[in-house]
């Protein structure tokens, strides 16, 4: 074709009809952008709908004596202390079981596994784990720690599930937040001398404790939220005394036995309250949900934090 | 000149002390242990739950199993067909997919093409909030609020329904799914949405037909990821659509999930070993199994949809 002929093709073709054209598509794709606005919004405003519904309903309840009473079958004077002093102790087992075992499996995951079938094994076998249901880890705690290893429905049991059920999360933070350390640190560390070990324990993981310490948290967050694992080890829902205290006035000052105590846990003692036929117990549930919420949302928004600053603190 | 028979001085001095080659083995085989700690758990989690599953098969025919129309394990005449609590799952399963898939990809095409990377900053950090709220709260926003506002609605909505859980988890699995999309679709590279834009394209259609597909693995993944989450969903099913299994496709009626059984089952006393207890091992084993398939078909459609550039 010509460039005489062309020039009398374009002429040819409606400028007008082509204008529209890109006129209409315009206006769709600034349609759909403003769909999606309203999605994301109308869907944050239902959720933070119902959690201000929740705690217009649940604040006045929380009173000093609401967190200082034992469950009860009066609805005014039931309360929570059993159930946040046994979240309070699984936390303490989870975090003591999953931070050594989770930061140990980031670092050989990333600094010690050479390529190979092995690492490929335990790197998918994590991408698995993190997706099985968390109600399975409460069948394995079920039948391994109660049922083989007689831990019995304890603290210890409960603690050890949730630290299995979090320990792909903090690995994978691990993973990651070695991961972002340039190598020429680690290059540098060798070139001092270091062994491998001392390379990582005196300058890799002071780097990134920022990060593996946002993804502990994250996980702990998951872990005092969880319901129904530790439903399936058998905690019960009514508890109205306390685990024994870890500290005695004589030696050896401290004492283990909560470790065996029967417990119950915050998300558990709401559950309870839910089920309840009685609408009086919804107000309890009610305060029960909204302490929760602010545990796992106050864990959260220091994470966020924590990764900001961390990030804007570091610069390579 | 050094001899032979003479060791090294100068090696010697560099070459590192036995104690130290020993510290440095010793911590590595301990990193190995922890990491290989996570195989060990899934073989302890398949062992557990077929060792139970093969308990509770010598004494129910798996033709039973799979055919029978009742799960009542608990009656007095126990029959024990799984259909009724996997129609429970997957009624539930769908009703929040239905809500949580086309919302979550049109709200990461959103933060991923059009929104201001203010506004994204915003959104990202709230999406995490979101999903990190408990699902026994979430349990409770579906039984006592959405399920009341359904019934004024459609009032012959029971009080336990699998339509208000499926809902509610609906809104609990968009987050992870716009969130794990996004995250896809922003790691398309630039050039391929700027040669789009130069043939003339708008963002939207752009965003349709050259980033979503070259993301296609992985928002793949987060619809796998959000379906698997919906099928084991625990709490939110348990309170809401209630602990009664019925074979039903109707949303509108109560209807127990495999969870809510497991759930159901552990808040009574059962004696360790017999045969109600085996049940909830073979539901464990079911749900497994379901998310295995569900990952593996994940797994493929990434596979033969994946746009390499």
């Amino acid at each position: 074709m010509s460039q005489a002929q062309n020039r009398q093709a374009l002429t040819d073709f409606n400028l007008k009809e082509l204008r529209t054209n890109i006129e209409r598509r315009q206006l769709i794709s600034g349609a759909f952008a403003i769909l999606g606005l309203i999605i994301i919004l109308v869907a944050t405003f239902i959720l933070l709908g119902l959690i201000f519904q929740m705690m217009t309903q649940g604040i006045p309840r929380l009173t000093p004596q609401f967190f200082l009473s034992f469950p009860s079958r009066n609805p005014e004077e039931a309360g929570i202390l059993s159930a946040w002093v046994g979240s309070a102790l699984v936390m303490l087992v989870t975090a003591i079981a999953a931070i050594p075992l989770g930061v140990a499996s980031g670092i050989y995951l990333e600094e010690y596994a050479r390529k190979g079938w092995l690492a490929d094994l335990i790197e998918i076998n994590v991408t698995n784990l993190a997706g099985v249901p968390s109600i399975v880890y409460g069948l394995l705690a079920l039948g391994l720690f109660v049922g083989k290893l007689n831990l019995g429905q304890s603290v210890l049991s409960a603690g050890l599930t949730l630290a299995l059920l979090i320990l792909p999360v903090v690995i994978v933070t691990t993973r990651e937040a070695l991961r972002a350390i340039p190598n020429i640190l680690r290059e540098a560390a060798y070139a001092l001398g270091a062994s491998k070990w001392q390379m990582i324990s005196d300058h890799i993981l002071p780097y990134s404790v920022g990060s593996i310490l946002t993804g502990i948290i994250i996980g702990l967050s998951r872990a005092i939220g969880e319901t129904a694992p530790v439903i399936t080890i058998g905690a019960l829902t009514f508890i109205a005394f306390l685990p024994d205290s870890p500290f005695k006035g004589d030696f050896p000052f401290i004492s283990f036995e909560w470790l065996k105590a029967p417990f119950t846990v915050m998300p558990i003692q709401m559950f309870n309250w839910v089920s309840r036929p009685e609408p009086e117990f919804e107000i309890n549930a009610a305060a029960a949900g909204t302490v929760l919420i602010f545990m796992t949302l106050s864990m959260n928004a220091i994470a966020i934090y924590l990764r900001y600053y961390f990030r804007k603190g570091i610069k390579w | 000149m050094f001899s032979k028979n003479s060791p090294n001085p100068r090696t010697d001095a560099f070459s590192p002390k036995l104690s130290r080659v020993v510290r440095e083995g010793a911590i590595a085989i301990v990193l190995f242990l922890a990491a290989f700690s996570s195989v060990a758990t899934t073989f302890a989690i398949l062992e557990i739950l077929v060792q139970e599953s093969v308990g509770f098969f010598q004494k129910v025919p798996l033709v039973e199993f799979f055919t029978a129309t009742e799960w009542t394990p608990l009656f007095a005449e126990p029959r024990y067909g799984i259909l009724p609590l996997l129609s429970g799952t997957l009624v539930t399963s769908v009703i929040a997919l239905v809500v949580a898939i086309p919302l979550g990809t049109i709200a990461a095409i959103y933060l991923s093409e059009f929104a201001t990377p203010r506004l994204k900053e915003i959104v990202k950090p709230c999406l995490e909030l979101l999903a990190a709220i408990p699902t026994v709260i979430y349990g409770y926003f579906a039984l006592l609020f959405v399920t009341p506002v359904l019934q004024k609605i459609y009032p012959d909505l029971p009080g336990f329904n699998m339509l208000s859980a499926g809902l509610v988890m609906g809104l609990m699995i968009m987050p992870l799914i716009s969130s794990i999309s996004e995250d896809a679709m922003r790691s398309v590279p630039l050039e391929l949405r700027e040669g789009s834009a130069a043939t003339g394209a708008t963002r939207l259609q752009t965003a349709l037909r050259v980033v979503f597909p070259a993301a296609l693995s992985g928002v793949t993944a987060s619809y796998i990821l959000g379906t698997s989450r919906a099928v084991g969903e625990t709490m939110i099913v348990a309170i809401a659509a209630g602990l009664q299994p019925n074979l039903t496709w109707n949303p509108t009626q109560e209807a127990a999930t495999i969870t809510a059984y497991i759930v159901q089952v552990s808040l009574g006393d059962l004696p360790y070993g017999s045969l109600e207890y085996k049940t909830i091992f073979v539901a464990g084993l079911t749900l497994v199994l379901l998310t295995l398939v569900l990952n593996i078909i994940g797994h493929f459609l990434a596979k033969r949809y994946r746009e390499i550039y």
